[in-house]
């Protein structure tokens, strides 16, 4: 075989079949023409056609996350690569391994301002963790190897994988390499023994113990040895909002999520824990608000982190682990296991009915009789409907928050939100991905009238690849996070949050091919998702439920304030 | 605080704007950045002088070590170092300059390394505080232009920087 000599655009496509690739969403253009030949003609892949690449990203993103595989996209050169940079910064900020592939413009061209030339390497460069321009067609295999070896390795990522049109016509003997190693790019993945000896000391010793676990988690496949670890020592779990699936949300250790829009619970026991424990999670603005409030108290900190710089960037910690988080927890558990004592049963119980005291407060009460729709009780009949073991998707925003707060994840990779970089738009084309790496389970969409229409068009995708999402769309008429903190920081002054002239949603969906259901009073709330999972289980369902305009998304600690500084209902 | 830390990283198209980029992104400064390939073609040897908190140091060299093209990262200021900076100064050399700029670049360890009817260019070599006192040790009238490197730094001894 390796003396046969293939085009670039067959190598691309070999190179996609030898990585095991059976998706790949894209838009053809111009550069990429060569390559879409090359699609036509081979039968291990199934590219799905979207309407705008940033769907083609995001789709791929979802895919990732819902799967642990690392996700394709493919799209041309100019306007097609920079309609993808919005969903590549996505998948960077959230840390998912993914593959784009962007075409360019001729090698001989670049730097011509040909058309459709852009300088994709230098605007994708800030949001990948790493990118390559393939100039000659002989290091186009081992190029692609390495991209996929880059993007899954250590901290996932993105990769970006710039390939000029000729280089897609040049001949070249295909090989593609089994294994590939970089002098430069070695990702840490034993924890240092020494350090694990002291983080278990310290945890034994923790009166007031928390165990905070991050997006790590879920992308370290690590939720078993977290369980274990923390069932073993009996300590109280919180997530953030990329960790959540990750510790099982119905568990009575379970705080809820915390940060900005977290539980009293969550929040408290963080801020006045004497021992904290945080796995794959990153003390980001949103979880610990102000880092100089988090540090009035004093605490030991245990960090696990596969990604050095995680670690000490916001918030100094006492004890850094790098290394792969399950390895690393479950040496934790063994290590416990052996001392032959566990923490102090008398503080752990003090601790713990401290926590229920702050439970007791039920900060995510809402008014349950109201006569218009809360969207909390659409969340909460969508658990009941879906036996809480759908996939869900959402976009960026209040329903964002309480998609979070109310559907109880049971399970890691079903929790699938923009968390990083807050994508609005991103709910849609990620319950394509989701839908096409799972065809037969339950995916939904909770969105909002503001994101939904960032990528509406996705509609015709998801008809042309029969894609049965339930598009669960919160409708209260405004932006309605963005109201949230006008009516809190800007005396009510809306400006321009309010989104006049929305469509007729039921006959935009109707438009596409899909059904459409209207819903606006709370009874009906049920049967439409049961009609929605059941009767029309095979078809996009796109649910408009008008809610309460006025709901707010409780507690909310203020930006730049401190964990125990929270706004209540 | 001022650092110096030196890094070793792929010779490719590219690895600069990634660092340079890494910089301006996360608001870290640069006070003087020079880079060379080495011994060995596929490597390239930087030195990046910076200012910071422990801290903000501590993240500048775990987001450079992140860096996929870099191979390796050392802070030259954890332990004894040598650093060096080339600079070049053209200067005024008529009339009564033409001898006191003779003199100043033999008193700094000088050398004229261009003469011209009316200019002499001297090539100075040192430490950057060696650089700025030559400077201010001429008459500013007489300097009509300087050109420096930024600094090359290197640890002394058995500290080696290799892969």
């Amino acid at each position: 075989m390796a003396d046969t000599e293939l085009t670039g655009a067959e190598i691309v496509v070999r190179c996609l079949a030898a990585e095991g690739v059976e998706h790949v969403f894209g838009y053809p253009g111009g550069a990429v023409l060569n390559i879409y030949d090359e699609i036509y003609k081979q039968d291990k892949f199934l590219h799905i056609l979207v309407r705008h690449e940033q769907a083609a990203v995001h789709a791929a993103d979802a895919y990732a996350r819902s799967t642990g595989k690392v996700g394709v996209a493919l799209v041309t050169s100019g306007p097609g690569a920079t309609n993808a940079v919005t969903g590549i910064a996505t998948a960077y900020m959230d840390s998912i391994p993914m593959v784009v592939i962007t075409g360019q413009v001729p090698t001989p061209a670049i730097g011509m301002d040909a058309f459709q030339e852009v300088d994709t390497i230098g605007i994708t460069r800030p949001c990948v963790k790493h990118n390559f321009l393939v100039k000659d067609v002989k290091d186009l295999a081992e190029t692609m190897k390495k991209a996929f070896y880059i993007a899954a390795t250590g901290r996932p990522g993105p990769v970006v994988v710039d390939i000029p049109k000729d280089v897609t016509q040049h001949l070249c003997a295909f090989h593609y390499p089994d294994s590939i190693s970089m002098r430069s790019y070695n990702p840490t993945s034993k924890g240092h023994a020494g350090q694990i000896k002291r983080a278990v000391q310290m945890l034994l010793e923790a009166k007031r113990p928390v165990i905070y676990a991050g997006g790590g988690v879920i992308l370290g496949d690590a939720a078993e040895q977290l369980i274990e670890l923390a069932r073993y020592l009996g300590f109280p779990v919180t997530n953030t909002l990329m960790g959540l699936g990750g510790y099982p949300s119905p568990d009575p250790l379970f705080l809820g999520m915390l940060g900005m829009h977290g539980t009293i619970e969550a929040n408290m026991a963080m801020q006045h824990c004497d021992v904290l424990l945080a796995v794959g999670a990153r003390f980001d603005d949103r979880v610990i608000g102000n880092p100089k409030h988090f540090q009035k108290e004093a605490r030991k900190i245990i960090h696990i982190d596969v990604d050095p710089s995680s670690i000490s960037k916001r918030v100094k910690v006492d004890v850094p682990i790098v290394g792969n988080v399950g390895q690393v927890l479950a040496e934790l558990t063994k290590l416990a296991q052996a001392a032959g004592h566990g923490p102090d049963p008398e503080s752990i119980k003090a601790w713990l009915a401290q926590i229920e005291l702050w439970r007791s407060q039920d900060c995510l009460k809402y008014d349950r009789e109201s006569a218009v729709i809360k969207p909390q009780f659409v969340i909460e009949k969508l658990y009941e409907v879906t036996g809480g073991d759908a996939y869900v998707t959402s976009d960026v925003g209040q329903h964002q928050m309480w998609a979070a707060q109310y559907y109880k994840f049971a399970k890691p990779r079903r929790w699938i939100n923009s968390g990083g970089l807050g994508t609005m738009g991103f709910g849609l084309p990620a319950a394509m991905g989701v839908q096409m790496a799972h065809p037969g389970a339950p995916v939904a969409c909770i969105t909002g009238e503001g994101s939904i229409q960032m990528n509406i068009q996705e509609l015709a995708t998801c008809k042309q690849s029969n894609l049965p999402i339930k598009i669960i769309l919160l409708n209260n008429g405004y932006l309605g996070m963005v109201r949230q903190w006008q009516e809190f920081f800007y005396e009510e002054r809306y400006s321009e949050s309010y989104v006049a002239s929305l469509p007729d949603f039921v006959k935009l969906a109707e438009a596409y091919g899909h059904v459409g259901m209207k819903i606006e009073k709370p009874e009906d709330v049920e049967p439409a998702l049961r009609k929605a999972f059941g009767e029309y289980k095979d078809q996009l369902v796109f649910l408009n439920f008008i809610t309460d305009p006025r709901e707010n998304v409780y507690p909310m600690i203020p930006a730049g304030k401190g964990l125990s500084e929270m706004i209540l209902i | 605080m001022r650092h110096i830390i030196s890094l070793m990283m792929e010779n490719e198209a590219g690895a600069l704007s990634r660092i340079a980029g890494l910089f301006s992104a996360r608001g870290y400064n640069i006070e003087s950045l020079n880079v060379a390939p080495t011994e060995d073609a596929s490597l390239s040897r930087m030195t990046i002088v910076t200012r910071g908190s422990d801290e903000v140091i501590e993240q500048i060299t775990k987001q450079l070590n992140k860096l996929v093209d870099i191979v390796k990262v050392q802070d030259l200021s954890d332990g004894c170092h040598i650093e060096r900076e080339l600079m070049l100064v053209k200067v005024k050399a008529t009339g009564e300059y033409r001898e006191e700029m003779k003199r100043m670049a033999d008193i700094f360890r000088g050398r004229i390394i261009d003469v011209a009817d009316k200019t002499y260019t001297i090539e100075l070599t040192g430490t950057g505080a060696k650089l700025d006192g030559f400077l201010e040790a001429l008459d500013p009238a007489a300097i009509l232009e300087t050109v420096r490197t930024g600094a090359s730094g290197i640890g002394r001894g058995d500290r080696v920087l290799k892969i």
